[in-house]
């Protein structure tokens, strides 16, 4: 009974070969990489000046695009290492997934901070020349240590996977057997072997949690760091990190719903796992709400000069529309969707989800965006078009081929790696028939 | 003693004449030519020299090599800047009516792109009932500035003698400096600078700021290599009302070229100020007050705006 139970959830779980939806899925996603590089190459040969920054809006979507990157690579960290410290079982199939989205995303939060810089030529600068004072280089440190940890985290609990595959050739196929034999063969599941691995992901686990907050309240700090109203905020590192795990439970929620209709998971991402992650999102939202409430509110009840054209400017003025639009499809909306048992079902769920990230995205543009705009001394002796930002379709092309990078690599680690642990779900199985 | 130093003086002699036999100077041909070398003789015009250790000595005319300029400082020492002294800047708002010579002269001496300004001349107005005047920008040259504090690779540095310089062969263009800039003060260079060859081909200097480079950082530099030479800023000079006023903190003295003030005197008699001082950067820019002013102020873009919605109407 037992064998046959094993072998029904190896069958299960092994990777499968893309359908005709998964083939167009991956066309359309290299597509619009491919057109993002192009964009980037015209960036190269002409420099800067194709996107819309000008002195004033220095920074664009470049930059929010990097900060909701590190914002959702947070998630790995808490499904992974706070879920698994507080012995919360519930979270066994979603910590693969949890941990592919951390790893992909802080890769290409490194690349897009590339893609912002002047001279991407001169990156070694950074490692000739860096200089501990200033926040860029903890920036560097705390994401570089963030990558590798998440690495480790995503490979651990993949080795007697390895294993598993391998002793299923026949119906994994022969295309990837070498990569798992290279990846994986040292392993062979012995006692001693088990007992490392165990605790290597405990050390992991524990040692991520303080990087994870690092990464993103020094993120934090390169805008807190500066004098700027809507920036100078003692409030923005918790203001980062709670928006953050928001962003990041968000995208588990969509990423659970997909894989569990392209694979066919029903059985193990189950309608318990959208409720429990709906109640964490309801959560987060409401902790996010919080800092923003913290955020906004506090210096609105003073305005202050240099404030009060900023705030302004977000609640009635000319960035009202995407302020209240990120406001309410971040926090309101979800919140209300996910508060009944009702909206805790998969579909519901994953519409509340699209949601929370969609209104992140936006959310991440105006911390940005706006304060630039609004600089001590009144914007004078420019051109016309220094005055205003709105991105160029270079920015947008870019931009959005970072996003559908992120996705591809989601895609193709799933289709090569279970994307459910299979050993841990075995385990949780067996012990859940002891019981 | 007396021996080495006549030796000395002998070698300096020698290594001039060696020189001047090298590369002599002749009317009719290119001095720099190697074809010139050969075409010296002696003039028989004496021409007095001071020597290096102070002592008067007689240098057949002919043998006198034309310098170019001063070699460029190295990078080392630009980024050092010159030992002793304190540079300061004073901008008497009562004098200035916007005629912007200073930023016209700032954009020729720095070959800056059209559109690009390192210096900016604001039209101010604090409050509704406050009186509105103009204020020139240039870089503060804080003396802690944020801008060096969150630059990641050292390409923005504060000198000995307090002014900010940007190493243009180092910036990478992350553009940190200008989200911390509260004087907005810094320029990109979004696209590559516009500039003949022979500029855009020079080495460039963290002195001169020369050639401008794309995907770095500009921004006034106080004119750092017209300093080292004992020559003002161009902004300075250029101004046709004595607006802006420089000088050492040392010496302290501050000159427009006309006039000359003992700084802190200035500074007392006229209540001068620094810009956003609640914010800790300790500028090297000084504002006297907008008072018994030379000019009444006259918004031109303002007029103008006015007439065109005249026409409209």
């Amino acid at each position: 009974m037992e064998i046959l139970a094993r072998q029904k959830i190896i069958r299960d779980l092994l990777p499968k070969k893309f359908g005709w939806k998964g083939k167009i899925w991956v066309a359309v996603l290299i597509l619009i990489c491919m057109i993002g590089i192009f964009a980037y190459i015209r960036q190269l040969s002409s420099g800067l000046i194709v996107t819309s920054m000008r002195d004033y809006a220095s920074w664009g979507i470049y930059i929010s695009n990097f900060v909701f990157f590190v914002a959702i690579s947070l998630v790995g960290s808490l499904i992974t290492a706070v879920l698994r410290l507080t012995n919360v079982h519930w979270s066994t199939p979603l910590t693969r997934i949890a941990e592919i989205i951390a790893v992909s995303a802080i890769t290409f939060a490194s690349i897009i901070i590339i893609v912002d810089m002047g001279r991407p030529d001169r990156f070694y600068n950074l490692f000739l020349h860096g200089r501990l004072q200033s926040p860029i280089i903890w920036d560097v440190i705390v994401i570089t240590t963030y990558f590798f940890i998440s690495l480790l985290l995503l490979y651990f609990p993949l080795l007697p996977d390895f294993n598993i595959m391998l002793q299923a050739k026949k119906e994994a196929g022969n295309r990837f057997n070498k990569m798992y034999a290279f990846l994986g063969s040292f392993w062979k599941n012995t006692p001693k072997q088990k007992k490392i691995s165990r605790r290597s992901i405990n050390i992991l686990s524990i040692t991520i949690i303080p990087v994870a907050f690092a990464i993103h309240t020094v993120t934090s700090w390169l805008f807190a760091t500066t004098y700027r109203p809507g920036w100078d905020s003692t409030n923005f590192g918790a203001y980062f990190i709670s928006g953050a795990f928001l962003v990041g439970a968000g995208a588990v929620l969509v990423a659970m719903y997909v894989f569990r209709r392209a694979y066919e998971l029903e059985k193990y991402i189950t309608i318990d796992n959208f409720d429990r992650m709906g109640k964490i999102v309801v959560m987060l939202a409401l902790v996010y709400l919080y800092f923003n409430v913290n955020e906004f509110l506090v210096p609105a009840f003073k305005m202050k000069k240099t404030d009060a054209d900023h705030l302004l400017g977000l609640f009635t003025g000319e960035y009202s529309g995407v302020f209240w639009f990120a406001i309410s499809t971040s926090m309101f909306l979800p919140i209300l969707i996910l508060i009944n048992r009702k909206g805790r079902k998969p579909f519901p769920a994953f519409i509340a989800g699209t949601l929370v990230v969609v209104g992140s995205w936006f959310k991440r543009y105006l911390i940005v965006t706006p304060t630039l705009l609004h600089p001590f001394l009144p914007m004078h002796d420019v051109p016309e078009s220094y005055r205003h930002y709105f991105p160029s379709w270079e920015e947008w092309a870019i931009a959005a081929g970072s996003l559908a990078g992120m996705v591809l690599i989601i895609t193709i680690f799933a289709r090569i790696f279970p994307i459910i642990p299979i050993q841990e779900t075995i385990e949780e199985t067996e012990k859940h028939e002891k019981v | 003693m007396n021996t080495n130093d006549t030796s000395r003086r002998d070698f300096i002699v020698t290594g001039l004449l060696a020189g001047a036999t090298l590369t002599g100077c002749s009317s009719r041909h290119n001095p720099f030519d190697n074809e010139a070398n050969t075409m010296i003789r002696p003039s028989g015009k004496m021409v007095k020299l001071l020597s290096v250790n102070g002592e008067v000595i007689e240098v057949d005319e002919a043998f006198l090599k034309p310098v170019p300029d001063l070699p460029p400082v190295s990078n080392t020492e630009a980024r050092i800047g010159i030992p002793g002294k304190k540079f300061v800047m004073v901008i008497d708002l009562s004098r200035c009516k916007s005629v912007k010579a200073c930023q016209t002269a700032c954009n020729h001496a720095h070959d800056l792109n059209p559109g690009e300004n390192w210096i900016k001349v604001y039209p101010m107005q604090d409050a509704e009932h406050t009186a509105p005047y103009w204020e020139p920008t240039t870089c503060m040259h804080c003396d802690e500035p944020p801008c060096v504090k969150v630059c990641p690779v050292d390409a923005t540095f504060k000198r000995e003698d307090g002014i900010v310089l940007i190493d243009s062969d180092r910036c990478i263009g992350c553009r940190f400096c200008m989200a911390a800039c509260p004087y907005s003060t810094r320029v990109f260079n979004w696209e590559a600078p516009q500039l003949p060859k022979e500029i855009a081909e020079k080495p460039y200097s963290c002195e001169t700021s020369v050639p401008q480079k794309i995907g770095t950082v500009g921004k006034c530099d106080f004119c750092a290599d017209m300093t080292r030479k004992g020559e003002l800023p161009h902004c300075v000079s250029a101004c046709p009302n004595g607006v802006f006023f420089f000088g050492d903190m040392v010496e302290d003295t501050v000159t427009n070229g006309a006039e000359t003030f003992r700084f802190s005197d200035l500074i007392r008699d006229k209540a001068g100020y620094r810009l956003m001082e609640d914010l800790g950067t300790k500028p090297s820019v000084y504002y006297l007050p907008p008072v018994n002013r030379n000019f009444p102020f006259e918004n031109k873009d303002d007029q103008q705006e006015e007439k065109k919605e005249e026409i409209k109407s």
